[in-house]
Parts: structure tokens; C-alpha cells; sequence
């Protein structure tokens, strides 16, 4: 093949695209309005979970196309279900090939972290140009002094419940404590409308509700060394024991064997009266006001308030799930991967996104609690800083892959399931000891 | 064998040297057929030839994957770490394990019961299919179809009729006053196991059915007219000429049946995911919840590899007593 030539004009406009490139990197290739000459012919492939909010997938789905022209390359937007991301990046480690960037979920970086490229260089100036990142997410993704991905938004869990049902059974307001919310659901349980939530083997709801839970009454899987397991405690068995009356006197009891999407079809049918969730519910809601009624064939939407989990003995905790872009270790477009995380991570790609979402992914940035899109809809309201507080797996010591093994094994969910399906409380912990031992022995 | 005459290699019309090329060339040919003629005559030279892609495939899809997973059931290798040698400590760790042990009694109840209902109502099946009636073949055909879906769809379709919530089943069984709460198919634990069971058993009775009928059908009915004859009821005609003629068949349906179910993975993955509680986790779905959901490659070979000495077992068992039926 002949090589082809190119004359003055065209040299000097390509070498000062590359020179702008190498000196001041993503600006400069808008500036220069043409891709960078390393990324020409480039693929990138880029695997996300399905977004329960569908219009964020279709901002990204665009914005996609929108990457590939300034950056030169053709960019890959794959989507799966979250439960299967974990099988997917063990797949893609293991035969070392497979996405250049995957959506990584809670601490999953310190169970990959061998596998994920220091993406410190680009979190920091990302965190600190939009108001710095929320402690908790970066004590998700830094492990040890680097950042093996960057946080990218954070899935608030709040409390969606029906508020004239609540009125109904004399709840003005969202209890405050488990015993009142207890109490409170023991009677919508009585009217046909039991509180719903999962105690199965699925990724989100189960632990955003049942290690919080476990916190606010005391219980931690280990002490603040990280090393020595203290679930089998007075304080954990008094959860379990609570756990089991409130599942039977309150819960939907079908529970046990519930997925993420299951408590959002049960509350957007009637069926359950409140449920600890992401906005989704609501979001959907929103989407399609005539598909969803009450059973005063009112609108949902105009029925659903969110609020906080109850407060236990040691106070009011909570789980928000937290979702970053990790760029693989064995991919080849390392270089590239970073300009593209950079690129949609920016104030101008992230703000669209984020308007999609409608609050149900919040910024991993503190910037984003000013955003004028709070001002639209108090009820979205309780979600605007809900990641101001939260703490992660492997409580009371630091995130680490051990942590991430005990959730991924759902151990902390396990204990509650057993017990509600007719273990002891005290068998319940000490099974939970048993296992947690074996993983932090 | 005779060599074959060697073939033109320009063809058509030659001048004299296309014909001196080939007068060099038909000599050496020959001599290239004969002795490949020769070393085809030899038998170990034709099995070791006719056998060597089988072995190669073998080799690469069943001997290496299997060399490797015993290997990595050897090192301590999570996701992204190779890992170093230690020994037997995997397999150790996983004897420990109470979800294991679960995985254990639940595969081996799993199995029982699934290869005791597929093959009491595969033959059931085989046998009225073995009658004649109008439709015969469409009826027959059709009955392959839950063998025929991706087990993946068809659980899913199961799966909605299990819902908590939304049981199709718990619908009818609660308006036909049948039931007065709703039945918590995969939410008690129990439920949950014989849930997982009912859907084997559906997907996997039509092979039986098959097979057994394809047995069914090399029985004479001039035996069972006979017996007939001699005052045998139909109980007897089944049993005592039946089930001795179609045995070596059904130990063989068996075989394969217990085999693909002892390590089922995709159904109860689809339909539970192993839950509530670890209630319905098998030992080829709590190893991936081991080695590829939670990375620890090395354990999650061990739990893999766990169920092969126990398979072995079943399967030599099974092996031995087929040998019996058919030398007696």
C-alpha cells in the first residue's frame, strides 16, 4: 500500500493537534476540534449495569456517539445486569481481554484492585474541580494511595412509602424508630399493605437495607483493627431477634426471595405500602402517571413520599450504593480510557445525565447538591444529601476485599434470611461468625 | 490397496513439455501413494490417524480445563493473582464451610428426587405415547418442546409463576378456593428445593420420555398378546415384561440424567440464584458464587472439583449395575 502523503499545511495542522494534545490534553483536543492522532481507530468498550432509570441510559447512549467524535474513537456502551457485572469481570480478568472499562459497584476495588490502573491523576483534579468527592466514595475506590477508579454517581436509598396509607393507620408523619415503624406496618399489614423488602441473594437492596440496619442497633461484622469479627454480639442478636417479629408482624413475607426490581413492580402495583429503594419507584412513576394508580385510583406519584431508615438503638445509619468507572489493567487503550472518563465525568457531560436521572443517581461530587433541579420536586428532596452520610461494608473496620467477599457472599443478608425462616437468633450469629471467620481468619 | 494413476497436473491439450513434466513428475507421485497406500494399510497407523482429532479435541475442551482446574483448586489464585501452591487447603476450607455442606444435601436431594420424578413420569409418558391415538406424532413432538427451550427462557416463564407476589399459580390455587394465604413457593426453604425440583423434573422428563419410548418400541407385542392370552393384567405385563426389556435403556437415560443434573447450574441460578438463605445453592452454583462472583478462583475450584469424586462414585455404581442387567 502506498504510504500517503500529506503536504505542509496539513503536517503543521496535525503536529500542532498532537503538541496541543500533549501539553494540555482534553482541552486542548476540543480546541483543536479534531481527535487525537494516538486515538485514531481507536475502540473503547465500556460495560455499565441497566440503569433503572432508562432515560440516563439513553443520555449515555448518546453521548457515546458524542465521545467517539472528540475523542477520535469508536466508543462501546454495553449494558448488563448489575448482579451479573461481578461474573463478567472475573471472566475478563481471567482470559485477559474483555471491556476497557467497567462499572465498578460498592468496594468492589479492593477485591479487583491487581486489576485496575491508578486512575489517581484523573479522580483528583475531577473531584476537586466539582466541590471534592463525598469521604465515603473515596473510601471506596482508594485503596491504599491510589484510586483504582473513579466515582461517578452514588444510588441514594431512601424510604418510599405511600403516605395515605401511613395517614391512613394514623402515621402522619415517617416513623423515626424501628419499633414505631414496626408498629406502624403491623397495621398497613392488617389493611393489605405490608411493608416490602428483600432479604434474597441480589446485589442492592438487600445489603443497602439489612447492614444499616445491623449498624443502627449496634451490630458490626468486625472491630475498627478490620480483623476480628464481632457480629456474633448482645447488640446483633437483639437485631435478629427484632428482625424475625418485624418480618412477620409488618413485612411482605415474599420477600426472601425478592431481586432489586421486585419491591419497585410490588409498590407500583399496591401491593406494598413502603420500601426502602433507590428513586426508581417514584421515577417510573413519574414516567407513566396513568399506568400506575392507588387503589382510590389516584395517581402513584401523588402518593409517594421519601424518607430516611428508622433509627435504631445506636442511631440512624445508612447504605447508599456508590458506582465508579474502573479501567482494566489489561486493556490496551489505558491512555484513552482515562481522556474518555475524564471527558464524561466532566461538569458538562455529567450535568445531562444527572438531569435524566432525576435524583436517582446523585453526583459522587458535592457540587451537585446545588443543583437547580432540586428546586423542581420536594419529594425528591430527601435524596439531595443523602450521601453526606454513609458508611460502607466490613464496618466498624475499613473497606477492604474481605469486606467485599462477606458481601459478596451475602453473609450479613444470610443471617437475617435465616432467622426470618425459623433460626434462632443466636444460631443465626453464630452461623454468621462461623463464615465471617473463615473470610477475615 | 492399489495406487491410484496420478493426475494431470496442466490438463487439456500439452505440448511435449507439459509431457516431459509429467513423465518426471507421475514417477514420484507414485511413490508418495504407495507408501502412503502402505502406512493406511497398517491398523495402528489408521486408528492413531482416524483417532488423533478426537483426541486433540478431547484434549484441549475436556483433559487441559480439567488438568487447569485441578491446578487452580491447588493455589490460593483470586481475580487478577495467580496465586502460589498450597496444597489441600482449598478443599479443606470448603469441607469446613456450613454453606457448602448445605450445597452438599441440597445437590444430592436435588438429584434423587429429580431423576426418581423424571423417570416415574418419563415412563408413564413413554407409555401412553406408545398407544395409538389420533395425532400421535404431533403429540409426540410437542412433548419435546420443555427439553427443546433454552432452560434460561423457560425458567424465567417459571419463575414468574413462582413469584412472591405475582404467582400465577398462588392466582388460580387462591380463586379456585383452594388456598386461603398465598404459598411461598421460593420463599421457605423447603418449598424453595422441591420449587427447583418440580422445574428439573419438567425440563428433563420428555428425554426420558423419549429414550424410553424409542425401548418401548423394540418390545414385541406378541409378548405382552401372550401374556394376555395367559391372563397377565396390564401391572403384570408391565412388570414382568416391560421393565426387564427396556431396564438396560432406562439405566442408560439414568446415567446421563443424574450426570447433567448432579451438576445443574443454570436453572436453579436463574430461578433462586442459590437463595433464600442458601437453601437451593448446588455445588456447581455455589462455586461460581465462590470462584466467579466473589473472585476466589482457588476455592471456587475446590467446591468445583468436590463434586467430581462423588459423581465418580455414582457413576461407576451405576456403570457396574448396568453391566449386571445386560450380562444377565
Amino acid at each position: 500500500m502506498a504510504a500517503k502523503r500529506i503536504n505542509r499545511r496539513q503536517f503543521v495542522r496535525i503536529s500542532g493537534a498532537a503538541a496541543a494534545v500533549a501539553g494540555t490534553g482534553l482541552d486542548a483536543i476540543l480546541s483543536a476540534q479534531r481527535a487525537p492522532a494516538y486515538a485514531q481507530g481507536a475502540k473503547l468498550h465500556l460495560t455499565r449495569w441497566v440503569d433503572f432509570v432508562p432515560a440516563g441510559d439513553e443520555v449515555l447512549a448518546k453521548q457515546m456517539v458524542e465521545a467517539g467524535k472528540a475523542l477520535g474513537a469508536e466508543v462501546t456502551l454495553e449494558r448488563i445486569n448489575a448482579n451479573d457485572l461481578q461474573p463478567r469481570i472475573t471472566a475478563a480478568v481471567s482470559s485477559g481481554s474483555g471491556p476497557d472499562i467497567f462499572h465498578m459497584l460498592h468496594n468492589w476495588c479492593y477485591l479487583y484492585e491487581n486489576s485496575l490502573v491508578d486512575v489517581t491523576d484523573i479522580a483528583e483534579p475531577i473531584g476537586k474541580a466539582q466541590g471534592g468527592f463525598y469521604q465515603p466514595v473515596v473510601d471506596a475506590t482508594k485503596v491504599g494511595k491510589a484510586f483504582r477508579a473513579v466515582p461517578h454517581a452514588i444510588v441514594g436509598g431512601q424510604i418510599a412509602y405511600r403516605k395515605s396509607l401511613f395517614a391512613e393507620v394514623g402515621a402522619k408523619e415517617f416513623p423515626k424508630t424501628w419499633q414505631e415503624y414496626r408498629e406502624v406496618g403491623k397495621k398497613l399489614k392488617a389493611k393489605g399493605f405490608p411493608i416490602g423488602q428483600t432479604a434474597g441473594h441480589t446485589f442492592g437492596d438487600a445489603p443497602g437495607f439489612w447492614y444499616p440496619y445491623m449498624w443502627s442497633w449496634g451490630g458490626k461484622e468486625v472491630e475498627k483493627d478490620g480483623k476480628t469479627v464481632a457480629i456474633n454480639s448482645k447488640e446483633t442478636v437483639e437485631s435478629i431477634k427484632f428482625a424475625t417479629a418485624f418480618w412477620k408482624d409488618a413485612c411482605d413475607e415474599g420477600g426472601l426471595a425478592w431481586d432489586d426490581a421486585s419491591n419497585n413492580r410490588a409498590f407500583l402495583s399496591g401491593s406494598i405500602s413502603a420500601t426502602l429503594n433507590g428513586a426508581s419507584i417514584y421515577i417510573e412513576s413519574l414516567r407513566n402517571p396513568d399506568k400506575y394508580k392507588t387503589d382510590k385510583g389516584e395517581q402513584m406519584k401523588t402518593d409517594i413520599l421519601h424518607a430516611g431508615n428508622p433509627a435504631g438503638p445506636k442511631g440512624q445509619f445508612h447504605y447508599h450504593a456508590s458506582f465508579h468507572h474502573g479501567i482494566m489493567s489489561y486493556s490496551k487503550n489505558q491512555k484513552l480510557a482515562k481522556e474518555f472518563i475524564k471527558w464524561l465525568h466532566a461538569k458538562e457531560r455529567f450535568e445531562p445525565w444527572f438531569l435524566a436521572e432525576k435524583g436517582f443517581s446523585v453526583g459522587a461530587t458535592k457540587i451537585w447538591e446545588e443543583h437547580a433541579m432540586w428546586k423542581d420536586d420536594p419529594v425528591m428532596l430527601p435524596y439531595r444529601t443523602a450521601a453526606r452520610a454513609f458508611q460502607l461494608f466490613g464496618f466498624a473496620g475499613p473497606p477492604s476485599a474481605k469486606a467485599s467477599e462477606a458481601y459478596s457472599k451475602y453473609i450479613v443478608v444470610d443471617m437475617y434470611a435465616k432467622a426470618i425462616q425459623g433460626t434462632s437468633a443466636e444460631d443465626a450469629a453464630k452461623w454468621a461468625e462461623g463464615e465471617l471467620k473463615r473470610i477475615y481468619g | 490397496m492399489a495406487a491410484r494413476e496420478p493426475r494431470s497436473i496442466a490438463g487439456g491439450a500439452g505440448g511435449a513439455a507439459e509431457a516431459a513434466s509429467r513423465l518426471t513428475v507421475a514417477p514420484r507421485a507414485t511413490a508418495r501413494a504407495a507408501w502412503l497406500g502402505q502406512a493406511l494399510e497398517n491398523e495402528r497407523v489408521l486408528g492413531f490417524l482416524l483417532l488423533s482429532p478426537t483426541v486433540v479435541l478431547l484434549g484441549l475442551f475436556i483433559a487441559y480445563p480439567f488438568v487447569k482446574g485441578v491446578w487452580i483448586s491447588l493455589t490460593n489464585a483470586t481475580v487478577g493473582n495467580p496465586g502460589a501452591f498450597v496444597g489441600l487447603h482449598n478443599f479443606e476450607k470448603v469441607f469446613h464451610d456450613s454453606i457448602f455442606r448445605q450445597a452438599t444435601y441440597n445437590t444430592f436431594v436435588y438429584t434423587a428426587l429429580a431423576t426418581v420424578g423424571k423417570l416415574a413420569l418419563g415412563m408413564w409418558l413413554a407409555l401412553l405415547l406408545n398407544r395409538h391415538f389420533r395425532a400421535k406424532r404431533l403429540v409426540r413432538a410437542s412433548m419435546l418442546l420443555p427439553f427443546i427451550i433454552p432452560t434460561v427462557l423457560s425458567t424465567l416463564a417459571w419463575k414468574w409463576m413462582f413469584d412472591p407476589t405475582f404467582s400465577v399459580l398462588n392466582w388460580s390455587l387462591y380463586h379456585a378456593g383452594i388456598i386461603q394465604t398465598r404459598i411461598g413457593w421460593l420463599t421457605d426453604p423447603t418449598m424453595a428445593l422441591m420449587s427447583v425440583v418440580v422445574v428439573n423434573i419438567w425440563r428433563g422428563m420428555p428425554f426420558y420420555a423419549i429414550s424410553l419410548l424409542a425401548g418401548l418400541q423394540t418390545v414385541s407385542p406378541e409378548l405382552h398378546e401372550a401374556a394376555a392370552i395367559d391372563g397377565a393384567n396390564g401391572w403384570q405385563r408391565f412388570w414382568r415384561i416391560t421393565w426387564p426389556l427396556v431396564l438396560p435403556v432406562t439405566m442408560v437415560v439414568t446415567l446421563f440424567s443424574v450426570i447433567q443434573t448432579f451438576a445443574d447450574f443454570q436453572l436453579v441460578y436463574a430461578l433462586t440464584g442459590g437463595g433464600p438463605a442458601n437453601s437451593t445453592h448446588l455445588f456447581a452454583t455455589y462455586a461460581y458464587q465462590v470462584g466467579i462472583v466473589t473472585g476466589l478462583l482457588g476455592e471456587g475450584a475446590a467446591a468445583s472439583l468436590a463434586m467430581f469424586p462423588m459423581l465418580f462414585v455414582i457413576v461407576i455404581i451405576q456403570l457396574w449395575y448396568i453391566r449386571r442387567v445386560e450380562g444377565a
